[in-house]
């Protein structure tokens, strides 16, 4: 059976194209995936993220649990309403998933999951959660938008009642402040400013209604991946998964292992970590005519193997096609090459995000 | 509703191919197409002087979502490529029948043209 958000119909009545999405009916696109794209970067835009998971962590040893369950440390959060970027590993080290947290008081916290890993993260928590007292909630009753792009903050507050607007206004980044039921932080998945708003399923609509007035462009699934690839921000599933860990991931920063905190996973990574690292995660910038796309071979300049591509893209705003790439951590230099159909076609590896406050930063 | 020209020919693959007077087979891919592929982004075509067979892939579109072969609806060798797209392949969205045409093919077996489909044999076909 396929899932729908409550905006389902505000989606067709906008003329998207539907697609499955991890068991989801989901817009990809409205129109131009690229002009969406583009509207993200120069103005702003609105996503239907309600297919996500929502969790709420309540109990005296809702820090505790949380401390034991993720490769971050919620205890950096040291301020109520404060967001962490974190994986969730099992007990090899692989990734079961990557989430935000939010700390909302000492007995309080809000995950937000992907939703293809929802069910699997739910049984995986509950495996642990009766160590700890700690109740753990899936909020099927609540759904949520993203609001991103240089303008979007700006034409968000008009439609908030004005001491929330005021609130919203104000705060610092990956920080959230939440009103009755409605719950705002600003974060996002696309390397803009903006924000991302958790409210009852049953306002949604209204708020997307009044957010489309505001002049904000309605922005689907697919140029979500590309500014999501552009920014250098990883996508579970493609970017990483359970066979690879945090340091084979480019998430080696997000672990928080330098400490007697005990985790799961902890034991992998440091053996992993001892035992040295192989593979790394890079950027990569199509010299040559084609387009990266995940699962294609990287070789060396000689030919050798070093790995595969992960995620790859046309890259809107650079206007060349752009990956991630999972490579041999021994190459040397910033040469190599990528199989695309029967061609080897040159490539350079950089740096990434590709692209920061909306222009190129390769 | 997409656009489907009458005169044309129709190939499964979504490619359409129109006579062009003289015995040479243009060859472009149906408005259908590149509205299911989404703004296209790079074009590989065939190169002038390549014989080619019928139903083999002799061309690749990619747009920014996702790659998709070509197919030859014809056999024959390839007379003419539409260099444009190089630079700018997005004309293939803005004109899928006439700026956007892919190649052409001066053909083997003319009558292989009447192996396609009518504009609505096709129409039938993107409805199932």
């Amino acid at each position: 059976m396929t899932l729908r958000t409550p905006l389902y119909d505000s989606h067709i009545s906008l003329g998207a194209k539907m697609v499955d999405f991890a068991g989801w009916e989901m817009p990809v696109t409205y129109g131009s995936q690229v002009e969406e794209h583009h509207s993200v970067r120069r103005n702003a835009g609105v996503f239907d993220v309600s297919h996500m998971g929502v969790v709420d962590l309540e109990g005296t040893q809702a820090q505790a649990f949380l401390r034991f369950l993720l490769a971050n440390d919620v205890s950096k959060l040291d301020k109520p309403g404060k967001a962490l970027y974190s994986c969730l590993l099992n007990e090899q080290g692989g990734i079961l998933d990557d989430l935000i947290v939010y700390f909302i008081d000492p007995n309080r916290y809000r995950v937000v999951v992907n939703a293809a890993t929802r069910e699997k993260d739910l049984a995986w928590m509950a495996r642990y959660a009766s160590r700890f007292d700690v109740a753990v909630s899936p909020r099927k009753d609540l759904a949520m938008l993203a609001v991103q792009g240089p303008l979007a903050i700006e034409k968000v507050q008009p439609v908030l009642e004005p001491s929330y607007a005021e609130t919203v206004s104000k705060l610092p980044r990956f920080c959230s402040a939440a009103r009755a039921e409605w719950f705002i932080a600003r974060t996002g998945y696309t390397g803009e400013d903006g924000l991302e708003i958790i409210l009852p399923s049953n306002e949604i609509v209204d708020l997307w209604n009044q957010i489309l007035a505001q002049g904000v462009t309605p922005v689907g699934l697919g140029a979500r991946d590309t500014l999501r690839l552009e920014a250098g921000m990883s996508l579970y599933g493609a970017d990483m998964d359970e066979t690879t860990t945090p340091f084979e991931s480019g998430l080696g920063w997000t672990v928080a292992l330098d400490s007697s905190r005990d985790f799961l996973g902890k034991d992998a990574l440091v053996e992993q970590r001892q035992r040295g690292v192989t593979q790394k995660m890079v950027g990569l910038l199509l010299e040559g005519r084609g387009v990266l796309r995940h699962n294609q071979r990287v070789l060396s300049p000689n030919g050798e193997s070093l790995g595969r591509v992960t995620s790859g893209s046309f890259s809107p705003t650079l206007q060349r096609s752009i990956a991630l790439a999972r490579i041999d951590k021994s190459l040397e230099g910033d040469c190599c090459k990528v199989e695309i159909r029967d061609k080897q076609i040159l490539a350079k590896i950089v740096k990434y995000p590709f692209v920061k406050g909306g222009i190129a930063n390769i | 509703m997409s656009n489907l020209p009458e005169e044309l020919k129709y190939a499964e693959t979504h490619e359409w191919a129109r006579e062009d007077g003289t015995g040479n087979i243009i060859v472009g891919i149906t408005d259908h197409a590149q509205e299911s592929l989404g703004d296209l982004v790079f074009v590989e075509l065939p190169e002038v002087g390549d014989e080619v067979e019928a139903g083999s892939a002799i061309a690749v579109v990619e747009s920014v979502k996702a790659a998709s072969d070509i197919y030859a609806p014809v056999s024959g060798e390839i007379i003419a490529i539409n260099e444009l797209l190089e630079d700018e392949p997005q004309l293939i969205n803005s004109g899928p029948y006439d700026e956007g045409w892919l190649f052409e093919i001066q053909p083997s077996n003319i009558s292989e043209l009447e192996d396609l489909m009518s504009a609505a044999e096709y129409q039938t076909s993107i409805e199932e």
